[in-house]
């Protein structure tokens, strides 16, 4: 068991989370409101107007499944079973993954348990060619918007068929073609780095907008606030997500953002919109989405979105979340699961049933299985990657300089 | 031909590029209505437009920020640093990023990037306006570095870096803006006028990236340099009446192996100038190449001559600059060598 923190002894304050391992969390003092979920004002409105929506945050899903409000979606049932399987989808893949990295098959994985709302919800209000500058625990939406997860897989395995050949480490997915952009390891800098793309897209009269994430923890870079800035000065046509996962490996939000203030408040000094929504709730996060992607179509500029979720399982394949915080606390965690909550409501409609959802987490779970048999015939880290050692020496530049020509040549020659 | 100084071939260039292609847009602090501080800019915004060359915040790390996602978009982004002593909160958009893009996402994605900034001493601006950081990026695999040392390189060299599918960090030797410099503070300033390199074709040329160029043969000793030393060293070596190979390297990175090998392979001595402290300098690189590839030929060490390992000064500016005293005692140091 970790030991906890010795007594503060002077007046400098460090903060803590309010339970480590051994302490029985207790969150009934986190209201989760229901009937106060703020107005929706028009997506055109004036930043300040949307000030008290990033103290907030927006709801649809009430518990018993009922959805209500003025945010309420209007998604077919159709629709809704499709979120659901992505849903599902992501998590059984995120499992399977995580299980075969403890196999030793790949080096690494991220899995992005209790927090898939936020990326299949996001997905379903973009269109797809919106660039997407995801973090490593966007899976979800490259799942949803279609991508090959015999190709995610694959990369994951560093093997054969990674489109990446071997030079990323596992999650670190590029996919343009599905809008979604190469994941940087360093964290926060690609923030910035959507903020131009929508402001490239703004310059060629496009319609096209760029969806930005970070953790809350990255938040303290400094390439956030130049987003946020940058956002603001040229109504870039773009969506910053702070996907406020509770966690940063092993340290608590109030790290990052001190105890006083929302990550959505961030935005209202920069004169950007600000909404705060429930990540645990598909249809909110969906809401939240269409509205900022309607303002920043039509020339409103940026909106900052905190999606306030729960990160369920570790950062990594690397830590131990048992080690920083009480075991139990994902279950009583008071948002609940996202894809409970999506199930209930399904039920609540009637367009689903208990029968039905676990066939379909069998189903899930045996395509997983069948698509990772497959991506795994091509290699994996534990036997043979079957990626060649002479791709490392491509795609540095356009076309490799003498120097680099060089370097290959003394390679060949250490190979012989 | 137009008789251009520096600043007028660097705006030239810009201006040859935005007037063919929309997706060129230039941007950095004070570029747009002022025209930056150089004046390098300047009547940009007025001629190709507000979205076309335009002010940022005072934000070196978000101006490459954005610049990553323009080109990720397609476009061929200009920004500039006013300063490269400045370049440093950039430093992670520009190494860890841009520089890194192509390679992280197999080609998925490039950064076709022109970094412009001003570096270099000799004009009275210390710790923050002297530097020579160059080194620090030309260990960047992903990056080139080029640096030319007149107005005819600066044209064609910056329509090529624009022109590049990679990122390119286009220094500028402030000191060489508006005309040669000899490295002695007290001689009258000269202009371009007169030197034939300030003679500037009209419209689009290029100079390859990765091409040295040769600015004085002889067969005596080989001198490697690069902006602002070039021209000491044709000052330096007139002055001592020594035949030598002069060769502008304009290009870091990539580096013109083949020139300088064969020259030094021609003279047996080599002296390496740079204004960028000493200690893993750009010429420790060089000096490593020579020593790799040209050990039988040597008659002498290689000798190197830089800024000291301190800080940049501003009293002491002659003191530090690489002048022509030191350029002479290290020519006449491997000259005796027997």
């Amino acid at each position: 068991m970790a030991r906890k923190p010795s007594n503060n002894r002077s007046r400098l304050h460090v903060p803590e989370p309010p339970f480590r391992p051994g302490d029985t969390p207790d969150y009934s003092h986190i209201s989760v409101p229901a009937d106060h979920t703020p107005v929706r004002p028009d997506p055109l409105c004036d930043p300040h107007e949307t000030s008290e929506h990033a103290l907030k945050l927006i709801r649809v899903l009430r518990f018993s499944g009922e959805a209500v409000g003025d945010w309420k979606p209007d998604l077919s049932a159709e629709q809704l079973r499709n979120a659901l399987k992505s849903l599902m989808m992501t998590r059984a893949m995120d499992e399977r993954m995580f299980n075969m990295q403890r196999q030793g098959k790949m080096s690494f994985y991220m899995k992005s348990t209790g927090e898939e709302a936020v990326s299949v919800g996001h997905a379903m209000a973009l269109n797809n060619s919106d660039m997407i500058f995801p973090t490593y625990r966007q899976q979800g939406i490259l799942i949803h918007r279609g991508a090959s997860i015999k190709e995610m897989m694959c990369q994951c395995l560093s093997n054969a068929g990674d489109p990446l050949d071997g030079k990323s480490i596992p999650v670190l997915y590029s996919f343009k073609k599905h809008g979604f952009f190469s994941i940087s390891g360093n964290l926060g800098t690609q923030l910035i780095q959507g903020v131009g793309w929508g402001m490239a897209s703004a310059y060629k009269n496009s319609d096209e907008i760029a969806s930005v994430f970070t953790g809350e923890g990255a938040t303290a870079e400094g390439d956030f606030h130049y987003a946020l800035n940058f956002a603001s000065t040229y109504r870039a046509p773009c969506i910053i997500n702070v996907v406020n996962n509770q966690w940063a490996i092993s340290s608590f939000q109030g790290i990052a953002a001190g105890e006083g203030e929302t990550f959505a408040a961030r935005g209202t000094g920069y004169g950007l919109a600000t909404l705060r929504v429930d990540g645990n709730d598909l249809l909110a996060v969906y809401a939240a989405t269409k509205w900022a992607a309607e303002r920043a179509r039509n020339g409103g500029g940026a909106t900052l979105i905190e999606h306030f979720t729960y990160r369920k399982a570790g950062h990594s394949t690397s830590d131990d979340p048992t080690k920083y915080r009480p075991e139990n606390e994902p279950e009583v965690w008071p948002f609940g699961d996202p894809i409970e909550r999506l199930k209930i409501h399904l039920i609540h409609l009637k367009e689903w049933d208990e029968a039905r959802h676990e066939a379909l987490a069998e189903e899930c779970k045996t395509r997983i299985r069948e698509i990772y048999k497959d991506a795994e015939s091509m290699g994996n880290l534990a036997g043979d990657t079957q990626v060649n050692d002479y791709t490392m020496f491509e795609q540095v530049y356009e076309h490799a300089p003498d120097h680099i020509d060089a370097q290959r040549k003394m390679f060949e020659a250490e190979s012989d | 031909m137009a008789q251009l100084n520096m600043i007028e071939a660097i705006r030239d260039a810009l201006d040859v590029k935005m007037s063919q292609d929309s997706d060129v847009l230039v941007f950095g602090e004070d570029v747009g209505y002022f025209g930056g501080v150089f004046r390098c800019t300047a009547g940009l915004q007025e001629k190709h437009g507000l979205h076309r060359c335009f002010d940022t915040p005072i934000s070196e790390g978000g101006i490459i920020g954005i610049a990553v996602g323009m080109a990720a978009n397609g476009l061929r982004p200009v920004p500039e640093i006013q300063f490269a002593d400045y370049i440093y909160p950039a430093y992670d958009q520009i190494a860890s990023e841009a520089a890194r893009l192509r390679y992280r996402s197999n080609g998925d994605f490039t950064a076709p990037i022109t970094i412009r900034t001003p570096v270099g001493g000799g004009i009275y601006g210390g710790t923050t306006h002297s530097q020579s950081p160059e080194a620090l990026f030309t260990h960047i695999a992903g990056l080139k570095t080029v640096i030319p040392s007149n107005p005819y390189d600066a044209k064609g060299l910056l329509i090529a870096a624009i022109e590049d599918n990679d990122p390119v960090l286009f220094l500028e030797p402030k000191r060489l803006y508006n005309g040669p410099f000899s490295g002695d503070p007290h001689a009258p300033a000269k202009n371009w006028t007169g030197n034939e390199l300030g003679e500037v074709p009209e419209g689009h040329y290029t100079v390859e990236l990765g091409e040295a160029r040769m600015i004085s043969e002889g067969d005596d000793v080989t001198i490697l340099a690069y902006g602002t030393m070039v021209w000491v060293a044709k000052a330096v070596t007139e002055e001592m009446g020594v035949n030598a190979d002069i060769l502008d390297l304009r290009s870091l990175l990539p580096y013109d192996l083949e020139s300088i090998t064969n020259s030094v392979n021609k003279t047996g001595r080599c002296v390496i100038l740079h204004e960028a402290t000493r200690t893993s300098g750009f010429g420790a690189e060089l000096s490593a190449l020579v020593q790799e590839h040209c050990f039988y030929a040597l008659e002498a060490p290689v000798q190197r001559v830089t800024g000291w390992d301190t800080p940049y000064p501003h009293a002491q500016e002659w003191a530090y600059f690489p002048g022509p005293k030191r350029v002479r005692l290290a020519i006449s140091s491997v000259m005796e060598t027997a």
